[in-house]
């Protein structure tokens, strides 16, 4: 997998632990992590100050491909991962056509090879044309070429229980996962934005919280039932956390992701009707916003993905309730947890590097990620500049798209080399 | 103050000299001439995406009293019935020099944008979006009581005002609710807790549930419509008992305290959520408010393309 023939050492930086320590690259592989390292000939990068992690992996993204290549490619998609420190992506269903059979699956799949800069793991739509009716052709997609082991109909809600139940008995054949996108549909039909005080001044539908907490707490308890693995994507309520709380306690096997937006942004931003703030599920309130920090530093919530969403201009240069959901995330979602999380001294970087690489790896059961800065592992390694300020611009952004909702913010760290199979392929804002 | 986005925006001051400007512009529809030459060469955009006759044909009024030259855009037989964005029609509009565009639309938000987004550059005047604010419409609402109740004040100190019905959905009420607070007045909304909306308890507002408990203590008592789509939506179980708790009718208006106005934003129901005969009854001013609009946006073309100075003490 490497261009590199010459081995390569990071002296100097700081791991997850805080220790700090050389790692020597062999071949893709990292060999060795010790003080004072020395090799004949190796290419000596400086990580003095800089923050070395395990790399990151997004459970959550949009590429787009097949259908809406306007918005973004596999390849573009993969060039903004890079650039915010990824080198695991796992490319959502809903494309055109959907992901609902091995042929989809594996077209995504040999795209991200093509594009070459890190890896693209396909979910699986859960049914056909995720329209929650048939299930798809889950067995086939699991034995394709891209193994694909997540299977979800974001975008929808697997509302009906029957078909919900049923998909989370048969990908126990090979150890897969339901991701459940939470939202009743009955409940949010043409819903806006979150249904509250803001809603209420704004005159916009409003999208309760219990549409997002009653499929939560239905779909544990199914998959306590049937004894099978859950995931829940984008956790937005405080009553969310508090019933995955409850469903851990209780042992059953369910795992959450948040998004960076969700940790940073509130339902407040909707009074400018910029629906650069719309997405689904909807910003919540200040309240839900400090009950998902502490969810996530707790583990309660057990990942961060992105749920990285490219529209054209169009989609978003209109009135609110004719626009598109959904906000980029890629670039920016390291900067945001550092911002949210480690700077508020929630999570320490063992911590993000759980949150961000080794537990994603694990749900997606992505064995070659998430493995750490250990000897043996392949050399996947997101390089961070903690103390990097810079302000988002819209217009400097790799994804193919725009719609970023953090345009003029100022954040303090920064990605500045991502390493996949040992090769830089992205570094100090150029691709590799 | 360069546009009429939301009654949240404007101050008390403002909304009192919009109130005395309309006053001082009743007095032209009296005369036999109706018409000031005060905005002759300046061109308005009624751009209704939303169809709308009696706002519209206000508006209009308004600004042909005023001697502007008035374009109606309205969405059937449009390019906005064919798919047109809104950026591509604010363009146009910029384009062919529009001073003002008034605009209605079914999406809250909308003239928001429209003023924000600098896709043009002239007025924007929120003649009702979506479920949102409908700012003219308080504005005359409160410009009517005042006449009735005001007893000579500028603003409305101490009324006691009820808002019946669908406040849920109502632009209307979210607009009175802000102005008539905003100028002194206390409100009541009664309504079915199905069509309040969540976040309600943290308006400046008292709730009731009871139409006739309320009604005793109210100087004006404000009708909402019901929309005859919310029928089949769960909001109540059917017009007859929507009408028996929350209509007003012969015996409801005979409770009200002597001196109390009916008042109703138009379009009516007649029996659903008003009777016939209360529309029409001594205590209604219904019609009223009908011509107090043209009155009233008069006042609020003049204050804002005018270049009067007077509107802007208050910033």
């Amino acid at each position: 997998m490497t261009n590199s023939l010459r081995a390569i050492i990071l002296k100097g930086g700081t791991l997850a632990d805080g220790s700090k320590r050389d790692v020597l690259i062999n071949d893709g592989v990292i060999t060795s992590v010790s003080q004072n390292l020395l090799s004949e000939g190796a290419d000596v990068i400086d990580t003095e100050g800089l923050i070395l992690l395990s790399g990151l992996v997004d459970l959550h993204t949009h590429l787009r491909e097949p259908g809406r290549e306007d918005s973004e490619t596999v390849l573009t998609g993969s060039q903004a991962g890079v650039k915010g420190g990824y080198v695991a992506l796992s490319a959502m269903a809903n494309t055109s056509p959907v992901a609902d059979t091995a042929g989809v699956v594996e077209q995504v799949f040999r795209l991200g090879k093509e594009a070459g800069l890190l890896d693209v793991f396909p979910i699986g739509a859960v049914t056909q044309g995720i329209e929650g009716k048939i299930l798809a052709e889950i067995g086939a997609m699991a034995d394709s070429v891209a193994r694909v082991r997540v299977f979800s109909d974001d975008g929808n809600c697997v509302s009906d229980p029957l078909v919900m139940r049923r998909a989370l008995e048969y990908v126990k054949k090979f150890g897969g996962v339901i991701a459940q996108h939470a939202q009743e549909p009955a409940l949010t039909s043409g819903s806006q934005m979150n249904e509250g005080i803001v809603s209420a001044t704004l005159g916009l539908k409003g999208w309760p919280a219990v549409a997002e907490e009653a499929i939560i707490a239905r779909d544990v308890l199914l998959a306590e039932h049937v004894g099978s693995r859950l995931h829940i994507c984008h956790l937005t309520t405080a009553g969310g956390v508090e019933i995955i709380r409850w469903a851990k306690a209780r042992g059953i096997n369910v795992t959450a992701e948040v998004t960076p937006h969700h940790l940073l942004l509130t339902d407040e931003l909707a009074r400018s009707y910029d629906p650069i703030f719309k997405v689904n599920p909807p910003l919540r309130t200040d309240a839900d916003v400090i009950a998902l920090r502490s969810g996530l530093a707790d583990g309660t919530i057990d990942i961060v993905a992105t749920d990285h969403a490219p529209h054209p201009g169009e989609s978003k240069e209109c009135e609110w309730q004719e626009a598109a959901f959904g906000m980029l995330g890629l670039e920016h979602a390291l900067s945001i947890i550092s911002q949210t999380m480690v700077e508020t001294g929630l999570l320490d970087w063992a911590g993000v590097q759980n949150r961000m690489s080794i537990a994603p790896a694990v749900i997606g059961g992505y064995s070659d990620h998430g493995r750490g800065l250990e000897p043996g592992s392949p050399a996947h390694i997101t390089v961070i500049n903690p103390k990097a300020p810079y302000r988002v611009d819209r217009d400097n952004l790799a994804s193919k798209s725009r719609n970023t909702p953090f345009h003029g913010m100022e954040f303090s760290a920064q990605v500045v080399a991502t390493y996949f199979h040992g090769r830089k392929v992205f570094s100090n804002g150029r691709m590799a | 103050m360069k546009h009429l986005l939301s009654i949240a925006d404007i101050t008390h001051l403002e909304a009192v000299s919009i109130l005395n400007t309309a006053t001082e512009l009743a007095k032209v529809s009296d005369t036999p001439m109706k018409k000031l030459p005060t905005l002759r060469g300046r061109t308005i955009v009624n751009l209704f995406a939303e169809d709308s006759t009696r706002t519209r044909i206000s508006f209009e009024a308004a600004a042909k009293r005023l001697s502007a030259d008035v374009i109606n855009f309205s969405s059937k037989g449009s390019s906005l019935s064919k798919g047109e964005s809104l950026k591509d029609t604010a363009q146009t509009l910029q384009a062919m020099g529009a001073d003002a565009v008034i605009i209605r639309h079914g999406a809250s938000g909308a003239p928001a944008r429209l003023a924000e987004c600098q896709w043009m550059s002239g007025a924007v005047i929120n003649a009702g979006d979506g479920t949102h604010e409908h700012p003219s419409q308080a504005l005359l609402d409160a410009f009517t009581i005042r006449k009735h109740l005001g007893h000579g004040r500028e603003d409305l100190e101490g009324l006691r005002i009820g808002i019946v019905g669908d406040v849920l959905h109502s632009r209307v009420a979210r607009s009175n609710v802000l102005l008539l607070t905003k100028l002194g007045a206390h409100v009541t909304l009664i309504a079915p807790p199905t069509l309040l909306p969540v976040g309600v308890e943290s308006w400046p507002v008292t709730i009731s549930y009871d139409f006739d408990s309320a009604l005793e203590s109210l100087d004006a008592v404000m009708m909402l419509r019901v929309q005859l789509e919310r029928m089949n939506e769960l909001f109540f179980p059917n017009a007859r008992e929507y009408s028996r708790y929350f209509g007003l009718n012969s015996a409801r208006v005979k409770a009200l305290h002597p001196g109390a106005i009916v008042m109703h934003p138009g379009p009516m129901n007649r029996g659903l959520e008003i009777t016939a005969d209360s529309a029409d009854s001594a205590r209604s001013v219904i019609v009223e408010q009908v011509s107090n609009g043209v009155s009233v946006r008069m006042a609020i073309l003049y204050l804002l393309l005018a270049g009067d100075t007077s509107i802007k003490a208050g910033n």
